[in-house]
């Protein structure tokens, strides 16, 4: 579903400058790094916080929308929204392989989830509280991904942007049938639309955080550019994706939540009012109102699995074991 | 009318089985069960979505899919008991799959034999694919779990306790089915036995289990006699869609 302007990165790094030159003229070159080249200390744990966070993201954010699937008010909307989770899964699996290519494992990287220490999106931290968050979060959060990933597929590790070629892929089908569903409601009954418009009320500031603290404030963007793990900035990117979404939202007969939003001739561009940083910053370190279900719901599962997991790697011993006595 | 009523039982049979698989979303032991279960859920789901506009078609009343799956209440729901029972754990999930994808794949191979319905045989061609598929998912857990660890072959031993009791009704005929059969709708569930046998005979060699005897099977799904989870498990699903009545979703 989405990656957040990365939170915490250390982009610091003990290389020679010859190196660090070297491998800065291969990054200026458009050559994608791989696996198997040497690459600086900094750009190594810059990525694997950086995948790290996503695949977590991805793993988390099943759990917001898989609340409604049992719930989902037609089968056809039942059916899309478990292939719909079942995708976000998936990106987390590709992600998760993208991350152990730079030497990290799966097994670490949710223990460090589930410790706290590992971030992920902290848009997953608020409750899905009725249908039309379904719609919402296609259209908005998968939006803003859309508008984050799509810079992402040109990333210059090889593992990351292959992998984001197809999930983008998968996310702009998300974001569509987002609209979908939001459209729906929208023409549908005065309850269907007012549920619509409540939906768009609570996720849409969540929705332009996610693209992280204003230029000015983002410390760790420079190098991320610089090795263009990244390739826009967070504020860059929050104006697309207004500038993009406004129009979906008249198009709807949907107030966006901001008095403050006007188009701006000059810039050709909305301007938009004040984020609301304190609580930005509250979430992102876990006060949001769904932080603690969240771990604790993917613990619960981890903790529950672990004898299936253990039963399954003890049977595969057993049959090697055989095997071999066999031959 | 008992054609239609036949087709709903199946059709109920698998949307209840797919909401059951869907729970575990995001829930599983491992990340590619996480994949595994919405997989096997949208191919229950789909059958069922099929069936319930055959069903609808049959009966002429211009009802939809989504009428039948959310306008009738656990007395009217044709489910066998099978398919509702609750998770509970891994072990159990897995075992009520290979037992229902047991007795579905040969049922179909049988439809695609032998039915003068058209959209049956459509559903019948896939869905046996799809079958065969899920049998190989679960059984291949009922055997890793069956002979992996002390605990994890106790809970296998546990869930054949727990489900072994609730698979005679899958070869039971409700007169609405008998008359299917007669028509030459659907296959005589009573002949699926063997092939049943055969499966789970094979698969509980290797995972070290036994079937039990079954003096006493627990039946009365096809009459609308459930358990009660079923309730919970409806009130949940129908939530919204009844509480908006006449909206489009």
């Amino acid at each position: 579903m989405y990656s957040q302007g990365l939170i915490g990165a250390d982009g610091s790094t003990t290389e020679t400058p010859e190196f660090l030159d070297t491998f800065q003229k291969r990054i200026d070159a458009e050559q994608k790094i791989e696996p198997t080249d040497a690459m600086p200390e900094g750009y190594r744990r810059t990525l694997v916080r950086q995948i790290g966070q996503h695949a977590h993201s991805e793993i988390v954010g099943m759990l917001p929308e898989g609340n409604w699937i049992t719930r989902a008010p037609s089968l056809r909307r039942k059916a899309a929204l478990l292939a719909k989770v079942q995708d976000e899964g998936g990106h987390g699996l590709y992600l998760y392989s993208a991350a152990e290519t730079l030497g990290v494992s799966r097994e670490q990287m949710t223990e460090e989830l589930h410790s706290g220490k590992a971030k992920y999106s902290s848009i997953f931290n608020y409750p899905t509280l009725t249908w039309a968050d379904i719609g919402i979060i296609g259209w908005l959060v998968d939006g803003a991904a859309i508008m984050n990933q799509i810079p992402l597929c040109r990333c210059s590790f090889g593992p990351y942007a292959r992998a984001m070629i197809r999930v983008c892929k998968e996310e702009s089908f998300h974001q569509r049938q987002g609209y979908e569903i939001v459209m729906t409601l929208a023409q549908g009954t005065p309850e269907q639309k007012a549920m619509a418009q409540d939906a768009l009320n609570r996720w849409w500031w969540p929705s332009i955080m996610m693209f992280g603290p204003h230029d000015a404030d983002s410390q760790h963007s420079d190098q991320s550019m610089a090795w263009k793990i990244k390739r826009f900035t967070n504020d860059e990117l929050r104006q697309k994706f207004i500038d993009a979404t406004v129009p979906q939202a008249e198009y709807l007969d949907l107030t966006i939540p901001d008095p403050d939003l006007k188009w701006n001739e000059a810039k050709q561009g909305y301007d938009h009012g004040p984020i609301d940083w304190d609580e930005f910053w509250r979430v992102v370190k876990g006060h949001g109102p769904m932080a603690r279900d969240r771990i604790k719901d993917r613990k619960a599962a981890w903790d529950n699995g672990a004898w299936v997991r253990e039963a399954a790697l003890t049977h595969a011993e057993k049959r090697r074991a055989r095997k071999m006595a066999a031959e | 009318m008992a054609v239609f009523e036949a087709i709903l039982e199946l059709a109920d049979d698998h949307l209840v089985l797919g909401h059951r698989i869907s729970e575990w979303c995001g829930h599983a032991p491992m990340l590619e069960e996480d994949l595994a279960m919405p997989n096997m859920a949208l191919d229950l789901i789909g059958t069922a979505r099929t069936l319930y506009d055959r069903a609808a078609m049959l009966e002429g009343k211009g009802r939809s899919e989504d009428d039948m799956a959310y306008l009738r209440g656990e007395r009217e729901y044709r489910n066998c008991l099978l398919v509702e029972r609750p998770n509970e754990d891994f072990a159990h999930t897995m075992l009520r799959s290979l037992y229902f994808a047991a007795f579905m794949r040969p049922f179909w191979l049988a439809t695609l034999e032998m039915t003068t319905d058209e959209t049956v045989r459509g559903v019948a061609g896939k869905a046996e694919k799809e079958m065969a598929y899920h049998i190989r998912h679960a059984g291949e857990w009922v055997i890793r779990l069956g002979d992996g660890t002390e605990e994890s072959a106790r809970r296998m031993r546990d869930a054949v306790a727990a489900l072994h009791i609730y698979t005679g009704e899958l070869f039971e005929s409700s007169p609405a089915a008998t008359e299917a059969e007669a028509e030459g709708v659907l296959p005589v569930r009573a002949d699926m036995r063997a092939a049943w046998e055969d499966v789970i005979g094979q698969v509980f060699a290797e995972a070290l289990l036994e079937a039990p005897e079954v003096p006493y099977p627990q039946t009365g799904g096809r009459k609308g006699l459930h358990g009660e989870g079923l309730g919970h498990l409806l009130a949940e699903m129908q939530s919204v869609y009844r509480a908006h009545p006449g909206a489009t979703w």
